[in-house]
């Protein structure tokens, strides 16, 4: 079963690369965390086991308003903007007001960049799987479908 | 004496949200012991930093309709707590402003019927419901008993918050995360239910005052 989705999911990978022009911008990923320190790190992790190709905008917006554990509007919003590169922007989160705010941001209309979208994955598997894809030249709705298909590689 | 079709203005409003910082701020210690026995202990520093950035804005800008007041100090909400109250509490209060419109006066009534809404988009945002152990379970009877009228509507939506977030200590959570505590979730009273039973003491003084 799993060996099943790890094809398709290459398959979706191949496809994605092959059908991108070199000159199309990549879709940016934000990746959202209580933690600053787990936000960047998950962001050099996803950037370090994709090398081989041309990296995809990824930043981190990890840690609250004063610095510590939370979740930041505005270290959100700008981390968004940052990778937006026209090509939309996927936003993962961990938990709780993460998930809380980003929603609240995306109802607001204009606190992120156009064609952001809230994903639905686990933060680390996810942001793997969708920089991955965005490095491979995968439109927004194909980096999202990787990062949710991360909910589906069973461990055990 | 006070009744629904008194009207409040931008004012009224700022009192409100000034007395709710207040009371945010007196309270913050005992917010943050509830938060600590079912949660990650911050719910009374996080509302004391939102609620204090509100104050602040508020100073600056001072807008002239009940229904902005409400929207600028969700805004500062959302973005200066840190934690699911921000996005939540910021939720009501926007929500209450944006249905509110932009008139310079409202009815009780009116705050009450968009007091509504704002509670429905929190249930929503956090994909709660009454019962669950969560701020709603404190919001539902205030903004209930404040639709219902009487001869002292904000005294009761008062009382009815009051023990709505009383109500919540034989109750296992199901939100949040006191969730993850499942059975020893019982016998606490929720935070987020007592500082939501705060903003309706913080309106009824507000009324009271004029």
């Amino acid at each position: 079963m799993s060996e099943q989705q790890d094809a398709s999911f290459a398959g979706r990978e191949a496809a994605a690369r092959s059908s991108a022009g070199k000159q199309r911008p990549k879709v940016g990923i934000v990746l959202v965390s209580h933690s600053k320190e787990v936000a960047d790190s998950v962001a050099r992790l996803a950037v370090g086991l994709a090398a081989g190709r041309d990296s995809a905008p990824v930043e981190g917006a990890g840690g609250g308003p004063d610095g510590g554990l939370g979740t930041s509007a505005e270290l959100i919003s700008a981390a968004a903007h940052k990778v937006d590169t026209g090509a939309g922007v996927a936003i993962l989160v961990d938990l709780g007001s993460a998930v809380l705010t980003v929603k609240v941001l995306l109802a607001e209309g204009d606190e992120l960049p156009e064609n952001a979208q809230l994903v639905d994955a686990p933060l680390v598997e996810g942001a793997i799987a969708a920089v991955v894809a965005s490095a491979g030249g995968a439109d927004l709705a194909e980096v999202a479908a990787a990062a949710e298909e991360a909910y589906h590689f069973r461990k055990v | 004496m006070t009744d629904l079709t008194d009207e409040l203005d931008a004012g009224t409003v700022f009192r409100w949200l000034t007395a709710a910082a207040a009371s945010v701020e007196r309270e913050a210690d005992l917010l943050t012991e509830l938060d600590s026995a079912i949660g990650d202990a911050d719910h009374g520093s996080n509302l004391q930093r939102g609620f204090a950035a509100v104050v602040t804005a508020l100073g600056k800008e001072s807008p002239s309709a009940p229904g902005a007041v409400l929207i600028l100090a969700g805004r500062q909400l959302v973005s200066s707590v840190g934690g699911a109250s921000g996005p939540l509490y910021g939720t009501l209060l926007r929500r209450t402003g944006k249905a509110l419109g932009d008139a310079d006066r409202v009815t009780g009534s009116q705050l009450a019927e968009a007091m509504r809404i704002g509670v429905d988009a929190v249930a929503q945002l956090g994909g709660a419901a009454l019962g669950d152990k969560t701020m709603l379970d404190a919001l539902y009877p205030g903004v209930e008993a404040l639709a219902a009228g009487g001869p002292h509507p904000y005294g009761a939506a008062r009382t009815a918050a009051d023990e709505g977030a009383l109500a919540t200590v034989p109750m296992r959570a199901r939100k949040g995360r006191a969730s993850y505590l499942g059975e020893r979730s019982i016998g606490h009273k929720d935070p987020g239910a007592t500082s939501s039973a705060l903003l309706f003491t913080a309106l009824a003084g507000a009324v009271a005052d004029e």
